[in-house]
């Protein structure tokens, strides 16, 4: 971690249907944090990130990756949704879908040729997917395309990962994998922001936390905030950490 | 004439000619597209658009005075775009379901139509300009300009596919990873709408407007049923498309006062059925037979694992036993008895039964299997 900020959120109001979903958010995420962010159910987790990505237009505030709008930085952001987003009926393959993550680099109409092809491979043997390279996407395990997806943002060889609930129904083993590989990626310097449900296991994936429910609640470091005060604040009910744990 | 006579002519003869190829090309057009909406789960999309172009077609109609077809398509295609972009600006501006928004529109503009044309049909020189022949289609009156027209959005939109093809791909699959890799997705998406507008617009005086959607998905929805590869299901919904508007031609024109449009959906019909009970992997029959295999190699497998058991507790896995202490077990019949002799996992000597080599070691790794399913 460094004095750098990769995002820089300002006065953030997201609202769908006139009913605001997230209320004034300031954040700063330094850069190389492996950061959490926790809430309860329709706390603005998902809304949150998908302003961060442009992918939501705001009503009010200002974003900036790395002091400049996402539109400028696209190529140093890898997105990684929440599973359950997609139709994984759809006719492709594990590879063809990782293959994806060279698109932005490769920029309109160009196609991925054979260095994009072994660069997808490699990804896939990183999640440990390699021998299902080939396999009918709706053919894989919940563990198994969840792996797909983050070999897909790994292609991407971005500064600055986003993910969404990526334990999300996994098995302990896929949990595990993806966990050393998230470290890895802060090991080598990379921002890394995951939108996460299992409080228990805040302390040991992370570094860095942020408490939201609507409005921001607290961030920064989980040695100092994540703690009884900000859990009840976030979840409304008496939290104890020590309970968790 | 029989089908036969029919395709010796359609190389003689220049009207059925012009049909025939009118229909294949349709076909195309409307097989590789439809891909698209089937995929987006956009089955009421070309519904909503081919029902938008009624009251265009009429108003053309009213400001021309005349039964130029030219101009009917101009008419038909403002109404479709009007109509559809105004749905994806409900659905974006106040957050309806995209149903709420597409049935919506479509019973607006399809009763502003009808009611339009009630009152034109009433006019005298209605009965020349045909316009209700839109609503269910009249192959018959396809010209060469006409084909051409149908040629040019087919050669359009293939070339729009094969620049944009992954563009498209990922945006159908994931938009929201689509536009966070930097693409226009809104550009994406006005490109495909529109190319799906013009192939129902140039559907509609063959097919009509009532069928339209139909010609649109059936081709793709068969086609998905007999592959995983996004090309391959273009390419062949591109080929049932061209079959269907061929064939429902043919029967057509074989069988007197059959009209061609809704013969070409029916084709196309037999299409889907065909290929939702019949394809591999995805089909009904396929699926039922793989479930009744399992159902029994399961019972097999009961079967074996119970005889392990037994012989398990021998010095001598091959030692015979009678086939009477398997009465007690649910799993057993003669069949799966049968069964287990014929690969060899047993021998059976009249009442007796023994375990071979390679049933124990089957029924050995299936045990291991099931002890290892839980990590
Ligand atoms: N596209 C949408 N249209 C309308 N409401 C939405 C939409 N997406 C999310 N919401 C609502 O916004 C709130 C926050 O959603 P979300 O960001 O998905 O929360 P989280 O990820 O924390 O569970 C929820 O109440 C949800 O119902
Ligand atoms: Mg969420």
């Amino acid at each position: 971690m460094n004095d750098k900020i990769a995002i820089k959120v300002d006065d953030l109001t997201v609202a769908y249907n006139f009913k605001p979903v997230l209320w004034d958010v300031d954040l700063s995420i330094p850069e190389g944090v492996l950061m959490a962010i926790v809430g309860p159910n329709g706390a603005g987790k998902s809304t949150l990130i998908k302003a961060m990505l442009d992918i939501v237009k705001p009503i009010a505030g200002t974003i900036e990756i790395f002091g400049e709008p996402y539109k400028k930085q696209y190529k140093k952001v890898a997105y990684v949704p929440q599973k359950g987003s997609v139709d994984w009926d759809f006719p492709t393959t594990a590879l063809d879908v990782v293959l994806m993550g060279t698109y932005g680099s490769l920029g309109w109409i160009k196609r991925p040729g054979k260095t994009q092809k072994k660069r997808a491979l490699e990804a896939l043997e990183k999640v440990g997917m390699l021998e299902f390279r080939s396999r009918q996407i709706s053919q894989l395990s919940g563990g198994q395309q969840q792996r797909v997806f983050l070999a897909r943002a790994l292609v991407q060889e971005a500064s600055i990962y986003i993910m969404d609930e990526p334990f999300q129904g996994v098995d302990a083993t896929t949990e595990k994998a993806i966990v050393n590989i998230l470290k890895e990626l802060r090991k080598s310097g990379k921002t890394v922001v995951v939108v996460h449900h299992d409080l228990q296991t805040v302390p040991e994936y992370f570094d860095w936390v942020t408490f939201l429910n609507v409005k921001k609640i607290a961030t920064g470091s989980v040695k100092d905030i994540f703690n009884d005060d900000n859990l009840t604040k976030t979840y409304g009910i008496n939290y104890k950490v020590s309970v968790l744990q | 004439m029989s089908v036969q006579e029919y395709f010796s002519l359609v190389v003689t003869d220049y009207t059925l000619r012009t049909i025939t190829l009118g229909t294949a090309i349709l076909g195309i057009v409307c097989g590789m597209l439809g891909s698209f909406a089937v995929l987006r789960k956009q089955s009421l999309l070309g519904d909503a658009i081919s029902h938008a172009a009624l009251p265009g077609i009429v108003i053309a109609f009213l400001i021309s005075g005349a039964k130029n077809s030219n101009m009917l398509l101009i008419g038909a295609l403002v109404s479709g775009l009007v109509g559809t972009f105004w749905i994806s600006g409900i659905v974006k501006k106040t957050h309806l379901k995209s149903d709420t928004a597409l049935g919506l529109i479509l019973s607006l503009f399809f009763g502003f139509g009808m009611l339009l044309l009630t009152f034109v049909q009433k006019m005298p020189n209605a009965q020349q300009a045909g316009l209700d022949k839109y609503l269910f289609g009249q192959a018959a009156t396809l010209v060469e300009s006409d084909v051409w027209l149908m040629a040019i959005v087919m050669g359009v939109s293939l070339l729009v596919l094969l620049l944009f093809w992954k563009e498209f791909k990922v945006q159908h699959f994931d938009p929201d990873y689509s536009k966070s890799l930097g693409f226009n997705t809104r550009f994406l998406d006005v490109i495909m709408t529109t190319l799906i507008v013009l192939a129902i617009v140039i559907g509609l005086q063959t097919v009509g407007v009532v069928l339209m959607s139909a010609m649109l998905l059936a081709p793709a929805a068969a086609a998905r049923q007999w592959t995983n590869n996004l090309g391959i299901m273009i390419f062949l919904a591109a080929v049932f498309g061209a079959l269907s508007g061929i064939f429902g031609t043919a029967i057509s024109a074989t069988s007197n006062n059959l009209s061609t449009g809704p013969l070409i959906v029916l084709v196309a019909a037999v299409f889907v059925v065909i290929s939702f009970v019949f394809s591999p992997g995805r089909g009904l029959l396929f699926r039922e037979i793989r479930h009744w295999k399992n159902r029994n190699d399961l019972q097999l497998h009961k079967t074996l694992h119970f005889m392990y058991e037994i012989a398990k507790t021998h010095e001598d896995i091959s030692h015979p036993h009678k086939v009477k202490i398997l009465n007690n077990f649910q799993g057993y019949t003669r069949n799966s008895l049968k069964n287990l002799e014929d690969r060899e996992y047993i021998t059976v000597d009249g009442a007796m039964w023994s375990l071979t080599q390679k049933g124990y070691n089957k029924a050995m790794n299936l045990y291991n299997q099931q002890e290892n399913s839980y990590d």
